[in-house]
């Protein structure tokens, strides 16, 4: 088999084991619920026999493997299984919960990476090449203050200069699934803004140090000694070498949006997956929790294997072995 | 062998520099951006040390009948939504957010870095165990995964404190092994084996010495990382809980005001970010000072 | 031939060059005024030792400096255009086309993501010197002129995908595609294995010779630059010492420095004989992880007090020999007998008094010395470890060895990073020398080091035999060493002893093919030496033809 195929093929059944075990982990939080949990979820009004029935409900009678085959069979289909808010007769499954809040979370993520990766790119390779000039300086300390702000700092300070004082955008962005585009778009503003801010910052920098320390290589040197234009460089003889650090910088920053969302979501009030996860850690609803965790690890496995691919594909010495 | 110099039998050979000169020596020359980061660190710690002290009223008491209210000579930055003086409450936060913070890192220092170094030095099986522990771990965002733990084992200083430190241990130990690792593979590890050094030589005196520099910036990096995962807990509400006083809580309890035009709850906010950017400077001159060791003379 | 290249048309002209190094952000003057004259067609050697700003000079020549690096004064003029008055998109246009590089490292500086033929033809496309089907059958043909192995395909391959030595050449061909006037070779052989290194050198002379192309020829090896210049330069902390066309200054050297340089490789130590074995290592198999050999039946003696050289190239399993002898690797097969007793296999199994009679030192003191340790407690851990001294009466032993080692007792309380690189060697060899030792490996201890350090380090380790009647096993693959050092020599090829016995009788014919190979590939002070070699070789194999 060719080498390369080999190591992606590994590298792709390294990330199934993962996930795997993953779901594993997710799914066994149920287990180490304490005795008394389903008082707390039923109130202390709850009679014995109602916390039978409720233990019995979420199948805590039958064996632990059975329940996570039960379990990962319905979330293959869709099916999170049911909330723990359901109540006799009125059942609320996970998905109806999850799912809009899903596609929100999506969109804003979306938007985001759509302004935030060609603008961090753009900024971290201009950084490199103008490196330790006056723009370089600024820009490098301008992110590094971002970076050591907490999200909700940055989203509190659009939100009072850009809602607030001078009211151009919706302070609250409590969107829904009729809405016109555009008007979703323009609520959605701040929580974008916010977000690429801080996304950009860490991309930016990562950015700039992985073309920095690919610039330092001697071929890059060879390349200026043969009077190669500085185009040509960039082009020619740094990206083909630069695709496995600029993928990787993707996929972490993207990883990182999907879970930056909560806070943001939170401080702007967007109905999106990271809101209800906090809600539903609020009142201790393991379904919806697993189910909010289970899609966001699975993003995040999932980039990082399309990142690690790409890195695997971009190698010269596995595309063409010795 | 004998052409020594003439008192030599007698001669007292001179001691060492102290480590305090070299504090010193070393402090002298550090830039304006690790002198401010170093002071605020340390007024920081002052508020956490003497909050009880320092503080006008305490930490939950109800001052006043007006929730909401307007900075004045009496409450310097107003008063919280139940009541309670804001400027109080921030010294408290200081006590509570770092203390917790800081415990947080060292525990997780204590894990992952002592397994780090193991895994290093033993390598075979103990290593491959612990790796593929830590990468699977680390395969779960780390506030998503402190999400779940919270819903199972619900919120208190306790197990914030724990779980956070085993989730962040886990880039510690990263860290540490990769460092340790570099250190290990050197011919001066290799040449105290020859002589037949214990474990505890090679471990204390060969390698720790050695990845101290990178580790105490990793602490540096790490704590911002804690204090601001921590913070973002309590915004959520999901960390630190009432009636103890929390910067990140204390932004969520009065985050209101904002659309009044009020700043009061950037403060906290505020001030969780002046103590990361101080320690950020500070350890951005650090890494510098500990690269360019070897052109001091 | 030669001294007539020293007469044409001038071609690079540098006045009064000055340049400047940033450390620490501080600005140093590294190259301090120096000036050169290069005609058409004529090679002119520039050598000296680390910091002598030989490679800083050889990269000004083409209007560059590096990073962190800046031209602050004189002239560079090349063809009549001064490179430091020309724009910047000037000084592109000349690179590559009129004056080109050949780097130290081929393997780093082709790009990994391209074919060869592609970096080869490269300049010449995009300088707009010819079509790019003409330019890939030019390549082809100077594959062919600097006799690369399949010259019509090799092209097709990725860097990595070839050997050192032919991507080395497959520079060479990268840097004429351009037909240039000049071409700077910066170290272009330093990291090549010795018998490699002599066809490298013959197909860039040639090539050069062919194309009358005139070249700047850096290296710290004074024989190896004997073969390529018409014209030696000397240069010392970024000055000219002396210059001289090649024979001259070989023979008659002026200045005080250069006759030390010249020096170093006259020192040759007769051969002594001993009776008394210390170490013998008797029919030894090893293998890494079980599967690959990298011994087989090796049979070595050391004698006490004496030393013994193991030479080899890279692969040859002469440092893999010290591992075995230490312990790090334990034998598949066969023994080491220490003082005529069997030594545990293991370094776990062997007992402090043992492990005490055997010491290493290491090629890179860099990294064979704790950077966190003082001098103090580098050489005083072993005096505690083996012979319990402490306090004082440490302090005083340590105080002691430094002497023994020439180096003053003020530097006792510095860190490794504070001491100069012969400095560092030193003080593991006074690390060494404190546990007392019957035997010493030394490891390649002076490859890193330039070749004065390297001189007093070869008379500090005779001087100390002498004193204590240690032993060596000196690991190394630069057969000058050999001669310096040696009583007994030992000749490994692919992990197998091809010849031992006495300095003398290994360094005189006849001799095995391997060893024969290897000795007439040392490169020699005679100017004429590559010549009457190849002439040798190409006889000897018309006869085997015959």
């Amino acid at each position: 088999m060719h080498p390369l195929l080999r190591t992606v093929l590994q590298r792709l059944g390294l990330g199934l084991i993962t996930l795997f075990v993953v779901s594993l982990i997710i799914f066994s939080a149920i287990e180490f619920l304490p005795g008394d949990f389903a008082r707390a979820i039923l109130g202390q009004s709850a009679t014995p026999e109602t916390v039978e029935a409720f233990q019995k409900e979420i199948g805590l009678d039958k064996p632990p493997h059975e329940r996570y085959l039960n379990w990962i069979g319905g979330v293959l289909q869709g099916d999170f299984g049911s909330s723990f808010s359901s109540r006799v007769g009125f059942r609320r499954s996970v998905m109806e919960i999850i799912a809009p809040r899903l596609l929100n979370t999506l969109f804003l993520a979306g938007i985001t990476a759509l302004v935030a990766i060609p603008l961090a790119l753009g900024l971290g390779l201009l950084a490199a090449l103008y490196r330790n000039s006056i723009f370089d300086r600024a820009v490098n300390a301008v992110t590094l203050t971002t970076i050591s702000f907490p999200e909700f700092f940055v989203a509190y300070i659009l939100m009072l200069f850009l809602a607030v004082k001078f009211p151009i955008f919706h302070s609250l962005s409590n969107v829904s699934a009729d809405m016109p585009f555009f008007e979703k778009l323009q609520r959605t503003a701040l929580p974008v803004l916010t977000l690429t801010l801080v996304i950009v910052a860490h991309m930016m920098r990562m950015t700039r140090a992985a073309i920095i320390s690919l610039l330092a290589s001697p071929y890059i040197e060879m390349a200026r000694l043969k009077g190669v234009s500085p185009g040509q460089i960039i082009l020619r003889h740094a990206l083909p070498n630069a695709w496995a650090p600029i993928a990787n910088v993707i996929a972490f920053n993207l990883a990182y949006l999907v879970v930056g969302a909560v806070v943001v979501e939170v401080v702007f009030v967007y109905p999106g997956i990271g809101q209800a996860m906090v809600d539903a850690v609020r009142s201790r609803d393991i379904p919806v929790v697993q189910a909010c965790a289970l899609i966001f690890a699975v993003t995040y496995i999932l980039l990082n294997l399309l990142a690690d691919v790409i890195s695997i594909a971009t190698n010269p010495r596995l595309l063409h072995p010795r | 062998m004998e052409q020594t110099a003439p008192s030599a039998p007698q001669r007292v050979v001179k001691a060492r520099r102290t480590v305090a000169q070299n504090i010193w020596r070393t402090l002298k020359k550090a830039p304006y951006s690790a002198w401010f980061g170093m002071i605020v660190i340390a007024l920081y710690i002052f508020v956490a040390l003497f909050a009880p002290w320092i503080a006008p009223y305490g930490e939950a008491e109800i001052v006043s009948q007006v929730p909401f209210d307007v900075w004045s000579w009496t409450h310097w930055l107003g008063t919280d939504q139940l009541g309670r003086d804001m400027f109080t409450r921030l010294l408290y936060g200081a006590r509570n957010t770092l203390g917790i913070a800081l415990a947080t890192t060292l525990l997780a220092f204590a894990i992952g870095g002592g397994l780090g170094i193991i895994a290093s030095i033993f390598r075979g099986w103990i290593d491959q165990l612990l790796s593929r522990a830590v990468d699977t771990l680390m395969a779960i965002p780390q506030l998503i995964f402190a999400l779940i733990l919270l819903s199972i084992f619900g919120s208190s200083v306790q197990n914030l404190i724990i779980i956070i430190a085993v989730l962040d241990s886990t880039r510690v130990f990263r860290l540490a092994r990769s460092v340790a690792m570099n250190v290990v593979v050197m011919d001066y590890v290799e040449a105290a084996k020859l002589r037949g050094e214990k474990l505890g030589w090679i471990l204390f005196k060969e390698v720790l010495p050695n990845i101290m520099p990178t580790m105490i910036a990793e602490f540096g990096l790490r704590f911002c990382f804690v204090f601001l995962t921590i913070s973002a807990l309590s915004f959520l509400g999901l960390g630190i809980q009432p009636p103890t006083a929390d910067w990140g809580s204390m932004v969520r309890e009065n985050a209101t005001l904002i659309t009044y035009n009020d700043i009061t709850p950037l403060i906290p906010a505020g001030a969780i970010a002046l103590l990361t950017v101080a320690v950020n400077f500070v350890v951005d001159w650090f890494l510098h000072k500990t690269s360019g060791l070897r052109d001091e003379k | 031939m030669k001294s007539e290249r020293t007469k044409g048309e001038v071609l690079l002209e540098i006045r009064d060059l000055k340049i400047e190094g940033q450390s620490d952000d501080v600005w140093h003057e590294i190259v301090k005024g120096v000036g050169l004259t290069l005609r058409r067609g004529e090679v002119l050697g520039l050598i000296g030792e680390s910091g002598a700003g030989k490679s800083t000079i050889g990269l000004a020549a083409m209007g560059f400096a590096r990073p962190g690096c800046r031209i602050t004064g004189g002239s560079i003029v090349f063809d009549g255009m001064d490179l430091r008055k020309a724009s910047e998109e000037e000084r592109r246009a000349l690179r590559g086309s009129r004056i080109a590089y050949v780097a130290q490292s081929a393997a780093a500086s082709f790009n990994p993501a391209h074919r060869i033929i592609d970096q080869t033809v490269e300049t010449a496309v995009g300088h707009d010197v010819r079509p790019r089907n003409e330019a890939e059958a030019d390549a082809k043909d100077l594959y062919t002129r600097l006799k690369l192995p399949n010259p019509a395909t090799i092209g097709n391959r990725y860097p990595h995908q070839v050997s050192g030595g032919q991507l080395q050449r497959a520079m060479t061909a990268m840097a004429m595609s351009c037909r240039p006037d000049l071409i700077i070779f910066d170290e272009p052989t330093t990291a090549l294995d010795v018998t490699t290194q002599v066809d490298v050198l013959a197909a860039m002379r040639d090539i050069v010779e062919q194309f009358n192309t005139a070249a700047i020829y850096i290296t710290h090896d004074l024989a190896v630059v004997a073969q390529m210049a018409h014209r030696i330069m000397v240069l010392r902390h970024g000055k000219l010492v002396e210059e001289a066309p090649t024979r001259e200054m070989l023979t008659q050297p002026k200045e005080a420095y250069t006759k030390t340089l010249w020096a170093v490789r006259s020192l040759a130590m007769p051969e002594r004989t001993a009776k008394d074995v210390v170490l013998r290592i008797h029919d030894v198999d090893a293998t890494y992880g079980g599967v690959i050999k990298v011994l087989e039946n090796v049979t070595v003696q050391v004698p006490r007090g004496r030393t013994v050289a193991v030479v080899g190239e890279s692969g040859s399993g002469k440092s893999t020999l010290a591992r075995v002898i230490t312990g790090l690797l334990p034998p598949k097969k066969g023994e080491v007998y220490f003082n005529g007793k069997p030594l545990p296999r293991a370094l776990k199994d062997r007992d402090k008094e043992t492990l005490r009679r055997v010491q290493m030192i290491y090629q890179s003191a860099d990294t064979a010395l704790n950077p966190r340790q003082r001098v103090r407690d580098v050489i005083g851990r072993p005096l505690e470890f083996y012979l319990g001294l402490k306090g004082q009466e440490r302090d005083r032993k340590v105080v002691e060895l430094l002497e023994q080692i020439e180096l003053s007792e003020d530097l006792i309380d510095r860190f490794p990073g504070e001491l100069s690189g012969g400095q560092k060697q030193r003080i593991c060899i006074a690390r060494a020398l404190a546990a007392d030792p019957e035997l010493i490996i030394c490891d390649e201890v002076t490859s890193a080091l330039d070749q004065i350090v390297q001189e007093g380090i070869l008379k500090l380790l005779l001087k100390l035999q002498k004193e204590t009647n240690v032993s060596y096993l000196f690991i190394t693959h630069d057969i000058a060493t050999v001669r310096a050092i040696a009583d007994e020599i030992v000749v490994m090829y692919q992990g197998r002893v091809v010849q031992q016995g006495l300095k003398t009788e290994v360094l005189s014919p006849p001799h095995p093919a391997y060893t024969e190979l290897l000795l007439s590939s040392v490169p020699q002070m005679d100017p004429d030496w590559l010549t009457h070699l190849l002439e040798k070789r190409a006889a000897a194999k018309a006869k085997v033809k015959a």
